[in-house]
């Protein structure tokens, strides 16, 4: 389990039900590495400014992670950690690899995340 | 909104949170706003074997240990703050950050650390986390058995290199001068490893790729022959550049960016220190960095002092 203040994807169940339900959901499948780190951090600060979206983490070297995220096409051709996937009304609107800052995770959770 | 402290500490990385865990124990009152996430480059180091005290830990797991000590002491920390304004004259110096307020310290201390160095060039962002990487134990292994470059010649260069060998069936170090500025021994390494190539003298023009880097561009500097190597990955180690580019009408700083100051770390501007490696001196490593943190609080809790007399 990754050491971040997110909540965690532990199952495909859990991320199934969580995607299907229609929520906006932003997801850092990473590993507890330097480019990752990063990421948990903003997600975290950005929590409490965006009540509407849930935040979550998944441990990249899991199953988990290896029957979802891994497969999206939208992360076809990533090759940077971690993967991050948003999700709004069941499906992918956006998806990004490697280290991102505040104002691009803002970005997203404005622009594609928005109502 | 407007709040006041003693210390105003800008930049939570190890010069940073050690000058705010020394002002918080010197009874002043001390926050400390970073506009990332706490821990600066320490967040990008995965292993720490040379910091004295500590057998082996990772820069991450280090900054959540300072930072613990900074708060424990009474420092209050600020993340991911939207600065919008710093004001460095005058007997108050104030920091205006988005959706906080003001807040004003007799005394601030200067900390915003450096950020990798980047080529600058269009495709570079493009391609960031589709083949451009700048941490080679995160993402080396999606090039297993693929053929890599490295672009740089320092230590961390050739060290990451040699470490991708472990993954990649070759890398390609690119360097723009005819010798490295890494030590040695990493020289040494890198060149009896029968993986690496060296493609020496050359300015990186471009990446290619669609969807994915699929190569580098490189030009030789004395010829101009241009070479292009078939490559799905690229890791960059060319340095740091101090994020100073904010300060540069407020304090002295040199034409590399960095803060001048003297060896109790006062900047040109009275009450205004500075730490870490956004400042003018020649070698930068944690230990480093914590020692002028350490100087510069000292000096500021003097000052604050100072008027109070």
């Amino acid at each position: 389990m990754l050491n971040t203040n997110l909540q965690h994807i532990e199952s495909v169940e859990q991320y199934e039900q969580l995607i299907a339900s229609g929520a906006k959901v932003a997801v850092v499948c990473g590993r507890m590495g330097p480019m990752c780190v990063p990421v948990y951090s903003v997600m975290d600060a950005l929590k409490s400014n965006y009540p509407d979206v849930n935040f979550y983490d998944m441990d990249f070297d899991t199953a988990v992670a290896m029957q979802t995220i891994r497969r999206l096409p939208e992360t076809n051709g990533f090759m940077g950690l971690p993967f991050t996937v948003y999700y709004k009304d069941g499906g992918v609107v956006a998806a990004t690899s490697s280290i991102q800052n505040k104002k691009q995770v803002k970005e997203i959770l404005d622009g594609r995340l928005s109502p | 909104m407007t709040e006041r402290y003693d210390l105003i500490v800008l930049g939570g990385g190890a010069a940073g949170l050690t000058a705010a865990l020394y002002g918080a124990r010197a009874h002043l009152k001390t926050l400390i706003i970073d506009t990332g996430t706490p821990g600066g480059q320490m967040n990008l180091t995965y292993k720490v074997a040379n910091y004295p005290g500590v057998l082996e830990a990772s820069g991450a797991d280090i900054v959540m240990t300072m930072r613990r000590q900074a708060e424990s002491f009474g420092a209050r920390l600020l993340s991911h703050a939207e600065v919008a304004e710093v004001a460095l004259t005058g007997a108050e110096k104030s920091v205006v950050v988005e959706d906080e307020g003001t807040f004003v310290a007799p005394a601030i201390i200067l900390a915003p650390g450096a950020m990798p160095r980047t080529l600058g060039l269009g495709s570079e962002a493009r391609f960031q986390g589709r083949g451009i990487s700048y941490c080679a134990t995160c993402d080396g292994d999606f090039f297993t058995d693929q053929d890599i470059a490295v672009i740089g010649g320092g230590n961390s260069a050739l060290e990451e290199a040699v470490s991708l060998t472990k993954f990649a069936s070759s890398v390609t170090i690119i360097h723009e001068f005819d010798h490295f500025q890494a030590q040695p021994w990493a020289v040494e390494q890198a060149k009896k490893n029968p993986k690496i190539r060296f493609l020496m003298e050359q300015t990186v023009k471009d990446f290619e790729g669609e969807e994915s880097l699929t190569a580098v561009i490189s030009e030789h500097k004395r010829t101009g022959e241009v070479t292009r190597t078939p490559v799905s990955g690229v890791f960059l180690f060319i340095g740091y550049v101090p994020n100073t580019g904010w300060l540069r009408e407020k304090i002295d700083i040199n034409e590399r960016g960095e803060i001048l100051t003297d060896e109790s770390m006062k900047t040109s501007v009275a009450g205004v220190f500075a730490a870490g490696d956004a400042r003018q001196k020649r070698y930068r490593q944690v230990t480093t960095a914590v020692s002028d943190g350490a100087i510069a609080a000292i000096a500021a809790s003097e000052y604050v002092a100072s008027l109070a007399a």
